[in-house]
């Protein structure tokens, strides 16, 4: 139960801004979600792939990320941001960096990995959380945002969203499924693991699952509306797009604008008023039971 | 029975799976292809307040003396967003019970007791009549999936506002009164065809969820101008999260109704097997309240099942701050009354046992609306009796208090009881009697 | 002729002035601007004026609305107009889900496109949507009619009591208990008139509709209808 948010630049121009707009968006959603809040953004293009990695404190994880430069045996590149470090690797590392991790690193987990993507999440406000971050001060292609109201499960940052369900892909979710428990069951039977008793962790190892066996993203969400129950508003990230889907039902509020210049996703209007040039934007709710997907340059495909 | 030949015969012997209750309902579906609507709540044996006891005041303990010593019943509902909070003079309040399930009548008459006792009484699915306006001091007013009957000038009148998620008879199901009960009054207030049956939608309109909901709690304050406690009313069935998630939407008051609450109508399947015994909701439900640093500033009201001032100091005593009741006011209206039982056993039952509420043939003229029914019951007379009952209610409550030697009844703790049995143990998270054992708490 | 800066002066104020206001007011035309998408605002009005919104309104814009004039000159959130009892709401663009949502009485006019549940459990009021509406709509529908000038989506009226449905362009499906029903004198001019109302006589013509209404075959409970439950 929550508020999410949603941007997807269309004009290289705003990509500067990126953050400052994801940051206020996200702020108007509070009241949707007070107890945690996190984002994923899609920044610069890089050669090898990002692990964002979350620390209890920032002296802990600078001590793993020393440890883990000693162990792969050259300086990664590390970026620190409150209890988040993003460390840029050569694609051939990304392994050996996380077996050293989950071996020498107790508590130190791998929120996301990806060659543009970067998640951070907390517990707090979420002004408080984009603040913690620097939110504002990012840059990027789109990002994605979300506020939560704990429903079943506890209010941890494990519990926030975004979930990464892959490289350079995330999920957030409002709504509450009925079917995770089982489903979960499943997917770990297929060698998904879990860290959460989260209903949108499973949504998200459904979709990896489902792409690891070959779907597309838009088969996953497709399959996704028969094999997940329950009611929810599904906004996805890849490094090239974005995607949204809600449940047949469609309980859930969604908004949509779309101008020349980007795509933006909104729980409630609110969160779309600081955009530019929104009084022009095409807005509108998405139709249940329907996959949206944006991919840069290419526009809007179904 | 003619001896055989062979020796005496076994003596018959019936099923404990296939009790003749259970064939008799295997025959009633293959006859009709209707599952059976009742009303009523759970009659099956459930863990319940009578397996709990009070340990009274002794050496280590001192108790205070009756009537001189005073202990305290008041409540005060809605003190934490609302201007005008309610102040009742007994934590036993009425619960919602509509116009059209029940008779105008009966509907005046709960107002008249309930304004004897210094409590509150609660409208209906079905909207507020001017009769039970005016006969109640203090009215809850019920906000509803199916709107039937709402209005914003009612919305107004009231005292407090209930938006009603679920109730402990059907959580997560709507509601159904079968046309018999459709009169043409009944159907105007509710904007329907007289005479056909009316289904009420099980999820609001116009939101859903918590986070919806806050935005729902935002509107009813705006329109009356934050004055009014807002309560929230759930099923028991996640009682923790629920009531946490009331909370965070805004809500002044959670009220929570267990598995024994009664309705005017629903499939008896549902009513036996979905949602939780009282006794196991309202632990839970407080701890949600105390995570939430909220408890005592979010009221609880407990329903389901309360039927007299020891179940209603236990309810206290585990951490609610008021009980509502609504079966047990209508039985001291007069309902399944002995002496109409020969009416009873011409309807192919017997008083004590009738439910066929949504029939509309009550012989007490209490769930009726038919006019020579409804005349059996004297709203002042009975009003009169449910005040009686009250004050006897609550007089019991303050002996129990007063003998654990509290001068409120808000001071009964839950180091107060003792369990008489494993099940009831573990659901109220009290000591099983003479032991130290809280089963699921203190080791296995 | 009352101007009213949203951003700045807060929603509370607002709605407390306007609930103030008695029948024989002289502030009867008011105006809301910067509404930013905020919630409730207008609700609750019980007085003739008219009041102005100037841009986007979220949840429960003139919801219980009693008399008032409220115009929209934006889109609108979940349930605007909910639960009115009299008066006009006009918005200008779309609105969303559950529109005019339990409504008794009074017309709500949409220019634009209308969410899902438009009209659910509508209890006579009069809503036309000049767009399309979402599915779900009129489910429940107990009284008043639903004109809609564009199409409409999935499960149209389903579990419908006698709410009368006239849609112009396509109706993707019916929902349970919904049929399509003749179109005779009666209904054109019913339909005539609530087009009247919204100004659009002599612009669009009855005869280009259908009606759909209730089978009524859920009104009393049998085995054979189990199935649509």
């Amino acid at each position: 139960m929550c508020g999410i948010v949603g941007l997807f630049l269309k004009n290289p121009k705003l990509e500067p801004q990126l953050g400052t707009l994801l940051a206020d968006m996200l702020k108007t959603m509070t009241d949707r979600g007070p107890d945690s809040a996190g984002f994923a953004v899609y920044g610069s293009d890089g050669t090898g792939v990002k692990l964002t990695l979350r620390g209890p404190d920032a002296k802990t994880l600078a001590g793993a990320v020393s440890g883990l430069e000693a162990a792969l045996g050259g300086v990664v590149g590390a970026t620190a941001r409150d209890t988040h470090t993003v460390i840029a690797l050569e694609a051939d590392q990304e392994t050996a960096a996380r077996d050293w991790l989950s071996a020498n690193a107790p508590g130190i987990d791998v929120v996301s990995a990806g060659k543009r993507m970067e998640i951070y999440k907390e517990t707090g406000l979420p002004e408080n959380v984009a603040k913690r971050f620097d939110l504002s001060k990012m840059t990027g292609t789109h990002g994605i945002g979300h506020t939560r109201m704990a429903t079943e499960s506890a209010v941890t940052t494990n519990g926030a969203h975004p979930f990464s369900t892959g490289l350079d892909e995330c999920l957030v979710h409002n709504g509450s499924l009925s079917n995770h428990n089982d489903m979960r069951r499943r997917l770990q039977h297929e060698g998904i693991t879990f860290a959460t008793k989260n209903d949108t962790e499973v949504a998200a190892g459904y979709l990896s699952w489902r792409m690891r066996e070959g779907a597309s993203l838009k088969d996953a969400l497709e399959s996704s509306l028969t094999d997940l129950d329950g009611f929810f508003t599904f906004v996805v990230g890849t490094e090239t797009g974005f995607a949204v889907v809600r449940d047949p039902i469609a309980c859930k509020p969604a908004v949509m604008a779309e101008t020349d210049d980007y795509v933006a996703f909104g729980s409630e209007y609110r969160a779309l008023i600081g955009l530019p040039g929104i009084d022009k934007a095409r807005v509108f709710e998405p139709e249940p039971a329907r996959v949206y997907a944006w991919e840069r340059q290419t526009g809007e495909r179904h | 029975m003619a001896e055989n030949a062979k020796g005496p015969r076994t003596a018959p012997r019936y099923s404990a799976t296939f009790t003749p209750e259970v064939m008799s309902e295997i025959r009633r579906a293959a006859a009709t292809g209707i599952y059976d609507i009742r009303g009523a709540g759970a009659k099956r044996k459930l863990p319940h307040f009578d397996d709990l006891l009070f340990l009274g005041a002794s050496i280590s303990r001192y108790p205070l003396e009756g009537y001189r010593e005073r202990c305290s019943t008041e409540v005060v509902l809605g003190s934490r967003f609302a201007k005008k909070p309610i102040h009742l003079k007994t934590p036993i309040t009425i619960a919602g019970m509509s116009f059209g399930s029940l008779s105008a009548n009966a509907k005046e008459a709960l107002g008249r007791g309930a304004t004897i006792a210094g409590t509150s009484t609660t409208t209906g699915d079905g909207g507020m009549t001017p009769e039970e306006r005016g006969h109640s001091k203090t009215l809850v007013y019920q906000y509803l999936p199916s709107r039937y009957g709402m209005n914003p000038d009612d919305l107004r009148r009231a005292d407090a506002i209930e938006v009603v998620i679920g109730q402990g008879a059907k959580p997560g199901g709507g509601g159904m009164l079968l046309g018999q009960k459709i009169t043409e009054r009944v159907a105007g207030m509710r904007c329907l065809p007289a005479g056909v049956d009316q289904r009420s939608a099980c999820r609001h309109p116009d939101w859903t969820g918590p986070d919806d909901l806050e935005i729902k709690i935002g509107e009813l304050r705006e329109v009356t101008e934050w004055e009014k406690p807002i309560y929230v009313k759930v099923g028991a069935s996640r009682p923790y999260y629920d009531t946490a998630l009331a909370a965070k939407a805004g809500a002044d008051v959670v009220v929570l109704d267990g598995m024994q609450g009664g309705t005017a109508a629903t499939q008896d399947v549902f009513i036996e097997h979905v949602g939780l015994p009282t006794l196991a909701a309202i632990r839970p439900a407080v701890q949600a309240l105390r995570d939430l640093g909220l408890h005592r500033k979010v009221q609880l009201i407990v329903s389901g099942g309360i039927r007299s001032g020891a179940d209603v100091a236990k309810v206290l005593a585990l951490g609610a701050d008021a009980v509502a009741i609504g079966t047990a006011a209508l039985i001291a209206l007069g309902d399944n009354d002995p002496r109409w039982e020969e009416e009873y056993q011409a309807l192919g039952t017997t008083a004590g046992a009738y439910d066929d509420w949504h029939e509309g043939k009550d012989p007490a003229g209490i769930t009726t609306q038919d006019p020579e029914l409804m005349k059996r019951l004297d709203p002042e007379l009975a009003g009169r009796r449910l005040a009686n009952y009250l004050a006897v209610m609550t007089l019991e409550a303050q002996t129990i208090a007063r003998a654990c030697g509290k001068s409120h009844l808000h001071n009964l703790e839950p180091e107060d009881l003792v369990a008489l049995t494993i099940e009831a143990a573990a659901m109220a998270q009290v000591p099983l009697a003479g032991t130290s054992w809280v089963p699921g708490q203190t080791g296995l | 002729m009352p101007v009213y800066d949203l951003r700045s002066a807060g929603l509370r104020d607002l709605n407390r002035q306007l609930h103030a206001l008695r029948p024989d007011t002289n502030e009867t035309h008011w105006t809301v601007q910067n509404p930013d998408g905020a919630h409730a605002i207008a609700a609750g009005l019980d007085a003739p004026v008219t009041v102005e919104i100037e841009g986007n309104v979220g949840y429960y814009c003139a919801g219980m609305n009693k008399l008032a004039n409220v115009v929209i000159h934006g889109s609108a959130g979940t349930g605007v107009a909910e639960n009115m009892m009299s008066g006009f709401v006009h918005v200008k663009g779309d609105v969303s889900q559950s529109a005019g949502a339990t409504s008794h009485g009074g017309m709500l006019v949409v220019d634009g496109n209308a969410g899902a549940r438009c009209g659910i459990s509508m209890k006579g009021i009069d809503i036309l949507v000049k767009g399309s509406i979402g599915h779900m709509s009129a489910f429940m529908a107990q009284a008043g009619t639903l004109t809609v000038l564009g199409d409409a989506g999935e499960a149209l009226g389903d579990s419908l009591y006698e709410a009368r449905l006239y849609v112009r362009g396509s109706v993707k499906s019916l929902g349970a208990d919904c049929i399509e029903k003749e179109m005779r004198d009666e209904h054109r001019e019913q339909l005539f008139a609530k087009l009247k109302a919204a100004g659009l006589a002599g612009e669009v013509d009855p005869s280009e509709f259908r009606r759909y209404g209730s089978a009524r075959t859920l009104y009393h409970f049998h085995v054979d209808n189990a199935g649509a439950y």
